[in-house]
C-alpha cells in the first residue's frame, strides 16, 4: 500500500462519485459541478501517470473552457430541475441492472486480460513536453492541421446557429 | 506502483457510468454531459495504454480527443440553444416529431 | 519523535513553508488594501484612512474586525449548496497560485536540508497557473447564478465572459516568452533570462526578457499586463463589479465574511499577476544593475536604514500606545535588518534576489492600484471588442514575430 496507490485510489473514488451524481443529481448545474469534479479528479491521474502537459490541457481546456460553455448556456437557458416523468418504471426496473452489468462486464473483460497488459517499469517518470511537441509537429503535423480547420468550422457553425431569425 | 488494468477497470466503470447517464436522463444538457464523461474515461484508458507501451502517441491522441470534444460542445450547445428556443423545453421527450 | 521528523522531513518542511506563506499572503492582502485606499485617496487630493492609528495603518484591523462581526445573511431562494462554494472556491484557486511562484534563487541550508524560497517547482509551472486561472472563472459565474438575483446574474455572465475572452490573450501574451526560454517551470524561466545574450551583450536589465534576446518582448508584455487586469476584474475593466452600474455585480447577495473572500481572492490574485510580470518579464530576481557594479549589492540596507530611521521618528510624534511604541519597534527593527545586511555579507548576498523580486512586485501593485485611481471604465461592448479584436491578434502577431527572430538568429 504505497502512496501512488493510496493517491490512485483517492482519485478514482473522486472520479466515480462526481460520475454517480452526474447520473442523480437533479438540477443540471449539479450535474455540471459533478462533471468538473470528475474533469479534475482525471486530471490528477493524469499527473499520477506522468502525463503532466495532458493534465495542464485538460484543466484549462475541458475544465476552464468547455464546462464554463455547458454552465453559461445552463445559465442562460434557465433549466430548471428535471420534472418527473409517467413512463419509465419499467425502464427503471430493467434498465439499472442492465447498466451495472454493462459496466461489470466491461470490467471483468479488463481484468481478466491483465497479463496481456504489461505494468509499465518507471510510473511516474514525467513525459518530457519537448518530446510531445516534436511528434505532434513531426508525425502528426497533418492531422493537427486538420483539426484547426475543425475548429474554424465549429466557430462558425456556433456562430450561425446561436443568431437570432432577423438579425 | 499502479497496475495499468486498474486504470483501465476505471475507465470502463466511467464509460458504463457515462451511457447510464445517457440513457436514463431527460435534459438535453445532461445527456450531452455524458457524452463528455464517455469521452473522458477514453481519454483515460488512451493514457493508461501509452504508458503502459512507453510510447508518446496515446497523449497525442488525448489531445486530439480533448479538441474535438471542445468544438462538438461548441456546436451541440448551439443547436440545444436553437432546440429550446423554438420548442421552450429542455426535455428530450419533447423533441419527438420532426414538425414542430 | 526526532526519529519521525527526520524521516517525514521534506513533508514537514513544506507544511511549515504552506503556513509561514499563507500567513504572509494575507496579511500582505490587508496591507494591500490599506495602500490602496491611501494611494487613491492622494490621487484624488484627500487623505484617505488616517484616524484609525498613525497614518490609518490599524485600518485592515477594523476592517477584519467589521468582516468578522458584521451580520451574514443568507436570501431566500438562493440554491444553498452553489451559494456557499462559490466564494470558497474563489478564494482556494486564488491562494493555490500562490504555491508555484519561486521567491528566491538560493536555498536556506538548515541541518543538511536544501529550503527552497517557493513551495514546489513543477515542471509545467506557468501551464498550472494558466490552470488555475482557468478554474477561477467559476467562482464569479456560479456565484452570480446561484444568488437569486437578476443583478448579480448579469454581472455574473458579464464577468465570466470578460475573463474568458481575456483568458486566451493572457496565455499567448506568455508563450513569446517560453519561445525564448524553452521550458515552463518559473524558475527556469528566470534562469534563461540570467543567461541570455542581452540586448548588444549589454548586461543587468537588458537581460530580462523585455528588453533581450532576439526579440524584446514589450508587445507580450503590454498584451500580459492589459489581459491580466481584465483577468483580475480590476480597473479599468471592473464593470462587473461597479457599484455605480450593477449595484455591486455577482457579489451583491453576499455579506460580511463571504464578501471578505472574494475580496481577498481578488486582491491575491492581484498580487500573483505581479509576480508573474516581473518573473515573466522583468527577470524576477535578477538585479537591474550587472553584476560587476558591486556596491549595488549594498542598495536594500541603504533603502532600510533610512526608512526604519524615518518610522522611528516618525512614531516618537504620536500620542497613541501604537504610535509612541510599536511604531518606533517596528522602525527599529527594520533599521536593524539594514545593519544586518550591512554586516553579514552571506545574508546580503542570500537577500539579493528576493529583494529585487519584492521590488517589482511592489511596483506592479502600485501601477494597478494608480491605474484604478485615474482610468474610466471600459463599457462592456468596449472591453468585449477590445479583447477580441485588439488584444489577440496582437498578442498573436507577438507570438509570430518572437518565432521569426528565434529562426532568423539560427536558435
Amino acid at each position: 500500500m504505497n502512496a501512488p496507490l493510496i493517491i490512485f485510489f483517492a482519485l478514482a473514488a473522486m472520479c466515480v462519485t462526481g460520475a454517480i451524481s452526474l447520473i442523480l443529481q437533479r438540477h443540471p448545474i449539479h450535474s455540471a459541478l459533478s462533471l468538473i469534479v470528475v474533469m479534475v479528479a482525471l486530471a490528477g491521474l493524469y499527473l499520477l501517470m506522468g502525463a503532466e502537459f495532458v493534465a495542464a490541457v485538460q484543466i484549462i481546456v475541458y475544465g476552464g473552457a468547455i464546462m464554463v460553455l455547458f454552465i453559461f448556456v445552463i445559465m442562460l437557458l434557465n433549466a430548471g430541475v428535471e420534472e418527473r416523468t409517467n413512463l419509465s418504471k419499467l425502464a427503471g426496473f430493467a434498465g439499472i441492472p442492465l447498466g451495472v452489468a454493462l459496466m461489470g462486464f466491461l470490467a471483468a473483460a479488463v481484468a481478466r486480460s491483465q497479463d496481456m497488459v504489461q505494468a509499465a517499469a518507471q510510473s511516474g517518470a514525467p513525459a518530457p513536453t519537448k518530446a510531445l511537441a516534436n511528434l505532434l509537429f513531426q508525425d502528426f503535423v497533418y492531422p493537427f492541421e486538420l483539426t484547426s480547420f475543425l475548429i474554424l468550422i465549429a466557430i462558425l457553425g456556433a456562430v450561425v446557429l446561436a443568431q437570432r431569425e432577423n438579425a | 506502483m499502479v497496475p495499468t488494468h486498474y486504470y483501465l477497470i476505471l475507465s470502463a466503470i466511467l464509460f458504463g457510468l457515462g451511457v447510464i447517464a445517457f440513457i436514463f436522463r431527460r435534459n438535453i444538457i445532461t445527456i450531452f454531459m455524458s457524452i463528455e464523461l464517455m469521452l473522458n474515461a477514453v481519454n483515460l484508458a488512451f493514457i493508461a495504454f501509452s504508458r503502459a507501451l512507453n510510447k508518446l502517441d496515446g497523449q497525442v491522441f488525448v489531445l486530439f480527443v480533448i479538441v474535438v470534444a471542445a468544438a462538438e460542445a461548441a456546436v451541440g450547445l448551439g443547436i440545444i440553444i436553437v432546440i429550446a428556443r423554438n420548442r421552450q423545453s429542455l426535455n428530450v421527450e419533447r423533441v419527438d416529431l420532426l414538425k414542430l | 519523535m526526532s526519529d519521525f521528523l527526520a524521516q517525514h522531513a521534506e513533508i514537514l518542511i513544506t507544511l511549515v513553508k504552506i503556513a509561514i506563506l499563507l500567513f504572509v499572503v494575507l496579511t500582505v492582502n490587508a496591507y494591500l488594501t490599506w495602500f490602496e485606499r491611501k494611494l487613491i485617496a492622494h490621487i484624488q487630493s484627500r487623505w484617505g484612512p488616517h484616524r484609525v492609528g498613525p497614518h490609518g495603518l490599524l485600518q485592515p484591523l477594523a476592517d477584519g474586525a467589521k468582516f468578522l462581526l458584521k451580520e451574514d445573511p443568507t436570501p431566500a431562494g438562493v440554491d444553498k449548496f452553489v451559494y456557499y462554494l462559490a466564494p470558497l472556491l474563489a478564494l482556494a484557486l486564488a491562494l493555490t497560485s500562490i504555491a508555484v511562484i519561486p521567491f528566491g534563487p538560493d536555498p536556506l541550508h538548515f541541518k543538511g536540508h536544501d529550503i527552497y524560497l517557493g513551495i514546489v517547482d513543477l515542471n509545467i509551472g506557468i501551464l498550472a497557473l494558466f490552470a488555475i486561472t482557468a478554474l477561477g472563472v467559476y467562482g464569479l459565474a456560479l456565484a452570480g447564478w446561484s444568488s437569486n438575483n437578476k443583478y448579480s446574474l448579469f454581472g455574473g455572465l458579464r464577468s465570466s465572459a470578460q475573463m474568458i475572452s481575456y483568458e486566451l490573450a493572457l496565455t499567448m501574451s506568455v508563450v513569446g516568452v517560453l519561445l525564448m526560454a524553452g521550458k515552463f517551470s518559473l524558475r527556469d524561466i528566470i534562469d534563461a533570462q540570467a543567461n541570455s545574450r542581452g540586448l548588444f551583450g549589454w548586461s543587468g536589465i537588458f537581460h530580462w526578457n523585455i528588453l533581450a534576446g532576439p526579440f524584446p518582448q514589450i508587445l507580450g508584455f503590454l498584451c500580459f499586463f492589459v489581459a491580466a487586469i481584465a483577468e483580475t476584474n480590476r480597473a479599468p475593466f471592473d464593470l462587473p463589479e461597479a457599484e455605480q452600474e450593477l449595484v455591486g455585480g455577482f457579489h451583491t447577495e453576499y455579506a460580511s465574511f463571504k464578501f471578505a473572500m472574494f475580496f481577498i481572492a481578488e486582491y491575491t490574485s492581484m498580487i500573483t499577476v505581479s509576480c508573474l510580470c516581473s518573473i515573466l518579464f522583468f527577470g524576477g530576481w535578477l538585479s537591474p544593475f550587472p553584476a560587476s557594479w558591486t556596491l549595488t549589492t549594498y542598495l536594500p540596507s541603504v533603502l532600510l536604514i533610512p526608512f526604519g530611521l524615518w518610522v522611528i521618528w516618525d512614531g516618537l510624534r504620536y500620542e497613541t500606545i501604537f504610535g509612541k511604541l510599536i511604531l518606533p519597534a517596528v522602525g527599529a527593527v527594520i533599521a536593524a535588518l539594514g545593519a544586518a545586511f550591512l554586516l553579514f555579507p552571506a545574508v546580503n548576498a542570500f537577500i539579493q534576489g528576493p529583494f529585487w523580486l519584492l521590488s517589482k512586485i511592489f511596483t506592479f501593485l502600485f501601477v494597478y492600484v494608480w491605474m484604478r485611481g485615474t482610468l474610466p471604465r471600459f463599457r462592456y461592448d468596449q472591453l468585449m471588442s477590445f479583447g477580441w479584436k485588439l488584444l489577440l491578434p496582437a498578442s498573436l502577431a507577438n507570438v509570430v514575430l518572437t518565432a521569426a527572430a528565434l529562426l532568423w538568429r539560427g536558435n
